[in-house]
């Protein structure tokens, strides 16, 4: 059971890492498009983080534009950064442990670095079951969201609901003696087979593994998205001329040869969008 | 109203529209009741002249099919051009954003109530910014990304037929483009991207698109050099003739200045100004000649014309028209571009096709308001701002608040030159559409001008009113300012619409004529308070 968490883990942790990292790729290497920027755009490194910072923590856009779905968004949201705090927490005690030695655990740093965790993963797990369910009451009960509301979208917060509630069960029942969430990162890490992981825990573990290897292959994946929609489209207001990469870019895309079909645009042989662009198509219906 | 719309309606063959909406189901406007607004529809059921119906009004002229042969045919056409709409080498200037926000959306619905269509009709399911972009979604993922049972699970799916496609090019027309809702997405998508490439694939696909937009729009400007007919002997011509005007008006000398090689500005008006409104033009070139400016016009083709219709609805029509106004600029070897009083002319050739102008092609480009705005702020002309003594309120073209950032120079000079100026809300990057964005306020037929009146405007008619409801009597005059020709001609066919120059003596025009009718080396009076 021990060797099948881990693996699990493993296996879903690289799932997350090469399909964030494959859908990142697509979008960077979309070509550079015509400007479409959305007014206010903050240009200085501080505008961008203080608008940024807002929006990714607490959904300050959400807050203003739609209040009723913040309350039950923010705390799922809110929730999940705790989780994953806890988890890169549990992570660097666990990476920790194993340069400085497992008595730096019991040492009061280490108690009160544990006890840090075990409250942010906790309230974390909270907040997000919490918003997971609102959630998803909201989609059954609205109907502006119903009609909208396709099967998928139903399992997807089925799936965040019930991996974080049996993760949370499992973690709360667990029996006296049973490793904590410490002990198996530890254990994971060093794939040591010895650590016993209750059963409803490793169920938690395994499935909330896989809600993070499914993610990203879905349109949930809003931490890559966003930053492209903001980055690469609100905020972009570059002009042609600054940067030369850009130039050469959009010189290359000018001899792309189109086959849009409508009259307009078609011309005899095969012509790029330099030529289709430089022609006038009511000379060409003279001619 | 009908019942709430479903996507697989948009696939009934019975010829009943999917949505009619009555003056009911309508928003009260702040209008004096005992003066009723004009029923709507006041035009014969749509229904009667198109085979599958969306709603009270048609912008497009779609092929009729007579056959499920010939139907089948022109949706294997829209299919191949939503593929081309996803390739790099067909839609490299949208690609990214259009992907994303394909592959993004929460279904939240938070961009609904910022949409102020969906708001005015009452909150009709049609009109919901989602409703197209759903639609046009699941095609994606089921046509372009591959489909499967999986897909369908996870996206959604619809019947994709001829009447989906035929309704769907005519839902692309319900939007305004005014990216309203894109400001309020918490992803950043952007359904009024989204109805902007529907858009695309039907004109640059199919060749359909709203006659007056391409036929009579961009590709006349491409071959007459306005969209207006105008040739170059007869905009010159119209603007002597309007030069002799402003003269007589203002009792100073106006002559403008036509093919000045290395003059500082190129000044290119929405041609439109010209034809109707003549004090727009005429003022412009008081302000100018009166600040010593040097400028020119250009009898270049195109060169005299702002409007750049493709912008949207079609990337090679916008890129074609933009180039022709660079051209000309180059011809006169001047030092900048200065669009006029036009909110797309501005994004299309300041913005949008910005990427597309490089080398030689890159020259200075400048909205009117940054140029007047120093003019006015320089002390070059004298002021007096009592001859502007009525409540006058802006109008923020979406073009330029939310789509190019200009806010403040055009507040600095009404502060300057209208003491009575008083804001409307929401305003700035915020604002509402005047209801004629993307093409509408120049369409017209088939009860489109209904349409706009009493449902796309119906939001900025409420601004109006809510921004002069210390002053409605008729009595009062009063001003609504709207620096741009399209936003300008909508808001005059709604005030006409509903009668409000006579019930509660509210006007409207643009900016510069506000501007020369508080200079104090000018006759008074070159606001004339009469409806036209």
């Amino acid at each position: 059971m021990t060797i099948l968490v881990y693996a699990v883990i493993a296996i879903c942790a690289l799932v997350f890492a090469c399909a964030t990292i494959e859908r990142a790729v697509k979008y960077a290497r979309h070509p550079i498009h015509l400007r479409w920027e959305l007014y206010p755009v903050p240009h200085e490194g501080a505008g961008r983080v203080a608008a940024m910072v807002p929006e990714i923590l607490f959904l300050e856009g959400l807050w203003a534009f739609n209040r009723r779905l913040w309350l039950r968004s923010f705390p799922f949201h809110f929730g999940l950064y705790l989780i994953a705090s806890a988890g890169v927490g549990l992570l660097v005690m666990a990476g920790v442990a194993r340069l400085a030695g497992l008595d730096w655990l019991g040492a009061p740093v280490g108690q009160a670095a544990a006890w840090i965790v075990a409250a942010t993963g906790s309230l974390g797990l909270v907040l997000a079951l919490f918003g997971a369910v609102a959630l998803l009451h909201r989609r059954a009960t609205e109907p502006a969201l119903r009609a909208y509301t396709t099967a998928g979208d139903v399992f997807n917060l089925v799936f965040f609901a019930a991996a974080l509630g049996t993760l949370g069960a499992g973690y709360v029942t667990r029996p006296e003696g049973s490793p904590g969430a410490l002990s198996i990162v530890i254990g994971l890490l060093s794939w040591d087979h010895s650590v016993r992981v209750p059963a409803l825990l490793a169920a938690g573990l395994m499935s909330t593994a896989a809600l993070v290897a499914y993610v990203p292959l879905t349109h949930m994946s809003h931490f890559i998205g966003k930053y492209f929609t903001y980055h690469a489209v609100r905020w972009d207001d570059a002009p042609l001329g600054r940067d030369p990469k850009m130039s050469a870019a959009l010189a290359e895309y000018l001899t792309y040869r189109p086959t849009w079909a409508a009259a307009h645009i078609r011309a005899k042989g095969s012509p790029t969008w330099g030529e289709v662009v430089t022609t006038n198509p009511t000379d060409e219906g003279r001619r | 109203m009908t019942p709430r719309t479903r996507f697989s309606d948009l696939s009934r063959r019975d010829p009943e529209r999917l949505l009619h909406l009555e003056p009911a189901d309508l928003p009260p406007l702040p209008l004096d009741t005992t003066a009723p607004s004009r029923p709507f529809p006041v035009t014969r059921p749509i229904a009667d002249t198109v085979a599958y119906a969306l709603d009270d009004t048609r912008a497009l002229a779609l092929p009729n099919p007579k056959t499920r042969e010939e139907e089948d045919e022109l949706v294997r056409a829209f299919l191949s051009g939503m593929e081309k709409l996803f390739s790099r080498e067909n839609n490299w200037t949208f690609l990214q954003p259009l992907v994303l926000s394909m592959e993004h959306c929460a279904r939240c619905q938070t961009c609904s109530e910022a949409c102020h269509i969906f708001e005015s009709s009452g909150h009709a399911e049609l009109y919901r910014p989602t409703f197209r972009s759903e639609i046009f979604r699941r095609l994606y993922f089921e046509y372009v990304k591959g489909g499967g049972l999986v897909s369908a699970w996870q996206h959604g799916s619809v019947d994709l037929d001829w009447p989906l496609v035929a309704r769907l090019a005519e839902l692309a027309y319900r939007c305004n483009l005014c990216r309203r809702c894109a400001q309020t997405c918490p992803m950043g998508v952007d359904n009024g991207l989204i109805a902007h490439e529907i858009r695309k694939v039907f004109s640059q696909e199919m060749g359909i698109a709203p006659g007056e937009l391409h036929a009579a729009g961009s590709m006349l400007q491409l071959k007459a050099g306005s969209s207006t007919g105008m040739i170059p002997a007869a905009v010159k011509d119209n603007v002597q003739f309007i030069d002799e005007e402003m003269t007589e008006k203002t009792g100073t000398t106006i002559e403008t200045p036509w093919d000045v090689e290395g003059a500082d500005i190129l000044l290119i008006h929405n041609a439109g100004e010209i034809l109707a409104w003549p004090e727009n033009p005429g003022a412009f070139g008081v302000i100018l000649n009166a600040a010593g400016v040097s400028w020119t016009m250009s009898s270049e083709i195109a060169g005299y014309d702002a409007v750049n219709y493709g912008l949207w609805y079609d990337d090679a029509q916008m890129a074609r028209v933009a180039l022709l106004h660079v051209q000309a600029a180059r011809k006169l070897k001047v030092k900048k571009i200065v669009v006029g009083e036009c909110g797309h002319a501005h994004k299309a050739l300041l913005v949008t096709a910005d990427r597309l102008l490089a080398g030689d092609m890159r020259i200075t480009r400048e909205s009117f308001l940054t140029v007047l705005r120093d003019i006015v702020m320089s002390g070059r002309l004298k002021f007096d701002p009592d001859r502007n003594d009525f409540p006058v309120t802006l109008h923020d073209p979406c073009n330029m608040v939310r789509l190019m950032g200009i806010v403040e120079p055009q507040r600095e000079i009404l502060r300057r030159v209208c003491p009575r100026f008083r804001e409307m809300h929401p305003h700035g990057v915020d604002n509402y559409c005047c209801g004629g964005g993307s093409g509408f306020a120049i369409m017209s037929g088939s009860g489109f001008r209904d349409w706009r009146s009493q449902v796309s405007g119906r939001k900025k008619l409420q601004q109006i009113l809510d921004a002069f409801s210390d002053c409605l009597d008729p009595s009062i005059h009063k001003y609504v300012c709207a620096p741009c020709s399209n936003c300008k001609g909508q808001i005059r066919d709604m005030l006409a619409y509903h009668d409000l120059w006579k019930r509660h003596g509210i006007l409207y025009g643009g900016l510069v004529e506000l501007v020369v009718n508080a200079m104090e080396d000018v006759d008074p009076g070159f606001i004339e308070w009469e409806w036209r």
